[in-house]
């Protein structure tokens, strides 16, 4: 990585946590991806992003602002990039993903919350987070009580915070506010940057996202094959850069790379060896670097062949119609598919478990693990039905609940191990 | 065909050696500070054909010996279904977990739950128990079993239970009624998990705690003759081990 000291000392960054979080990154980084054999060469476009994820990629964002553009930096896939893209800025997912500056957050912030909300307020307070530094808008949104909460206190901390209401049900009232809500984003990025919106705009916005929504579920789609092309952990790292790198050209590296797998599935060449036990990884959200449970459940010779998750395929499944006659039609279009996320802050969510089992069923898994992180209310509340409900279909289940420090390795690992003895 | 299995646990370490299904050696040792060494000493005078480590340093073994491996939950689930075939659960309180583990009608594991990060009733919540109350270990199920119902202990957590009972014996409180109270938190967080996971009968009590008069006491108030005592309970995983090493 080229010097970029000058620019991470001009956004603010400290430099000493700066340099202890990317040591600690790259080193794991390290152990858990490059140590991987039988990796598609595809991949090494996405090892160069990860490893210049704070230099190159930021540099690049830096010289979209000084051309004009405005960066969105979002912590949710309800933030819409599509509209987003359509006022002419740019989308960043921020990080929260690892524990940093424990003891500041826990000045500010009680104890049991959960590790994604902790994580981004230590990336806050750390000063780490070059995305989170370079955004021009930082958007909250009113999903969970705990991050609803946490954000009357982070908006504070930030000088740049826009808060986002959301529904907390699918009915028609639900869909209301969401629109409303979506139209008031679009002025808001109006405001910024004083360009008015219009249908064309917003037509090549979706054109972008929902060629980049069609790659990740190529890519989705490829793992249903036996030998797996492709690493459960490769896979989550690609969605996870999906939040991070520009669009188009992700869109293109990711296709590339699927033509690479289309040949290694004909040819039944395997990153993962044939008849390893499949699983699928459902709950929450894991933003990079939290690699913990993926690594821990491949280390124990299984292989993840979907994810049920924000970063994965809940986030990024269903396309937005671009059909619509007006600006009006086509945000209506945007929110009927953003309106479609199953995700658990809504009541009730029954979807959700009809999706875990379509995956389950789609790409041959023999189990799924649930992910909840602890004091993640939603995700563990509904991983009791959830297990019941796949349990009653003959699927079996595997409940984790864990946070993102690595004192339970040793139990996780047991856990995860007899589950793919249970599999095998 | 000589197959030995080890169980390496975080308080004691077993080894089991069977030769055509019959159990030739059982030993035992504490974990200590250098189980791989504790482990060296129990097999100096031992050969066999094949082996299987289990427990929370099978890894150490894995990477000192080369030896494979295999979960706990596995080997539990063996070694129960092996002794006592027809048994459909397993409640395993060891030195630092409780297992509860479902087996379906061919003995195979089917379902399991571990407690979580800390020592919440286990064999090292009650061995501390017994050095608040100046109990021996081994006799604090005898004494417990003398004490008289009444009191109630909240806490699960070692440390703040440590500080229930200091204030329960300032109170004047007998030392026998808190060691049973003890014993009746410990059960009832055991008899919650096998409720929570549905466990099927009989149901075979394993690991340290089962030798425990008290804790077999309880739990049959609750599972009568559905709650096999095996012989050796402490031994179930290594034998598991041992068994699973011949396949």
């Amino acid at each position: 990585m080229a010097d970029y000291t000058k620019m991470w000392t001009d956004l603010g960054l400290n430099l000493d946590n700066h340099d202890a979080l990317l040591a600690n990154l790259g080193g794991a980084y390290q152990s858990i991806f490059m140590t991987q054999e039988n990796r598609p060469a595809g991949m090494g476009y996405f090892d160069f992003v990860m490893s210049e994820a704070h230099g190159l990629r930021i540099q690049e964002l830096r010289e979209e602002q000084e051309a004009g553009r405005k960066i969105i930096g979002s912590f949710c896939v309800f933030v819409p990039e599509e509209i987003v893209l359509a006022a002419g800025c740019t989308s960043v997912g921020l990080c929260s993903g690892a524990d940093f500056a424990q003891e500041e957050v826990e000045k500010v912030l009680p104890r049991n919350t959960c590790s994604l909300i902790k994580s981004f307020f230590g990336f806050s307070l750390g000063k780490v987070c070059p995305y989170m530094e370079v955004s021009d808008l930082i958007v909250g949104e009113n999903t969970c009580d705990g991050k609803k909460k946490a954000f009357e206190t982070f908006k504070e901390m930030v000088p740049n915070f826009y808060q986002m209401d959301m529904p907390q049900n699918k009915a028609p009232m639900g869909r209301k506010l969401l629109t409303h809500e979506y139209k008031a984003f679009l002025a808001k990025l109006e405001e910024m940057t004083g360009k008015k919106i219009s249908k064309k705009d917003l037509q090549e916005g979706i054109a972008i996202v929902n060629a980049k929504r069609a790659a990740l579920s190529r890519l989705a789609i490829l793992r249903a094959a036996d030998p797996c092309p492709i690493s459960g952990l490769d896979a989550l790292l690609i969605n996870q850069i999906a939040f991070l790198d520009n669009p188009a050209r992700f869109t293109e590296k990711l296709n590339a790379l699927c033509d690479e797998l289309d040949v290694l599935v004909k040819e039944k060449k395997g990153a993962i060896a044939e008849k390893a036990p499949r699983v699928i990884i459902s709950g929450c959200p894991m933003a990079i670097p939290n690699w913990k449970v993926p690594a821990v459940i491949e280390a124990a010779g299984a292989v993840i062949v979907g994810e049920e998750s924000c970063i994965g395929e809940r986030g990024q499944r269903n396309a937005t119609d671009d059909s619509a006659e007006t600006l009006d039609g086509l945000i209506d279009a945007v929110v009927d598919r953003y309106f479609k996320i199953d995700c658990a802050v809504f009541t009730p969510n029954q979807e959700r478990v009809e999706h875990i089992k379509e995956m389950t069923k789609n790409y041959n898994a023999d189990g799924v693990i649930h992910y909840g992180l602890q004091f993640c209310q939603p995700y563990i509340m509904e991983s009791f039905s959830v297990e019941k409900t796949l349990e009653k279909d003959g699927i079996s289940v595997l409940r984790l609940e864990t946070d993102y420090s690595q004192e339970d390795m040793g139990q996780l690992s047991t856990r995860v191990e007899a589950f793919v003895e249970i599999i095998k | 065909m000589i197959q030995a299995g080890i169980d390496i646990g975080s308080r004691s370490i077993e080894l089991v050696v069977i030769e055509e299904g019959k159990v030739i050696v059982s030993r035992q040792a504490e974990s200590g500070y250098n189980p791989v060494e504790r482990v060296q000493e129990l097999l100096a005078d031992i050969s066999f054909d094949r082996m299987m480590t289990t427990g929370y340093g099978r890894a150490s073994l894995e990477i000192a010996f080369d030896y494979p491996t295999v979960t706990e939950i596995k080997a539990y689930g063996t070694g129960a279904a092996s002794l006592h075939p027809g048994v459909r659960g397993i409640l395993d309180i060891g030195g630092q977990d409780t297992k509860v583990i479902s087996l379906n009608e061919n003995g195979k594991v089917s379902k399991f739950e571990m407690n979580d990060k800390c020592a919440a009733g286990t064999g090292k919540f009650l061995e501390m128990m017994a050095t608040t109350l100046g109990y021996q270990q081994h006799t604090l199920g005898l004494e417990a079993l003398k004490g008289q119902e009444g009191i109630e202990i909240n806490s699960m957590c070692a440390v703040f239970a440590e500080s229930e009972v200091t204030s329960l014996l300032a109170k004047g409180c007998q030392r026998a009624d808190i060691a049973l109270a003890i014993h009746q938190s410990v059960c009832r967080r055991a008899v919650g998990m096998i409720k929570r996971q549905d466990l099927k009968t009989p149901i075979l009590f394993a690991g340290g705690v089962a030798n425990n008069a008290c804790m077999i006491h309880l739990l049959k108030q609750t599972f009568g003759d559905d709650l096999i005592i095996p012989e050796s309970p402490q031994f179930v995983g290594a034998y598991g081990a041992a068994v699973l090493a011949g396949l």
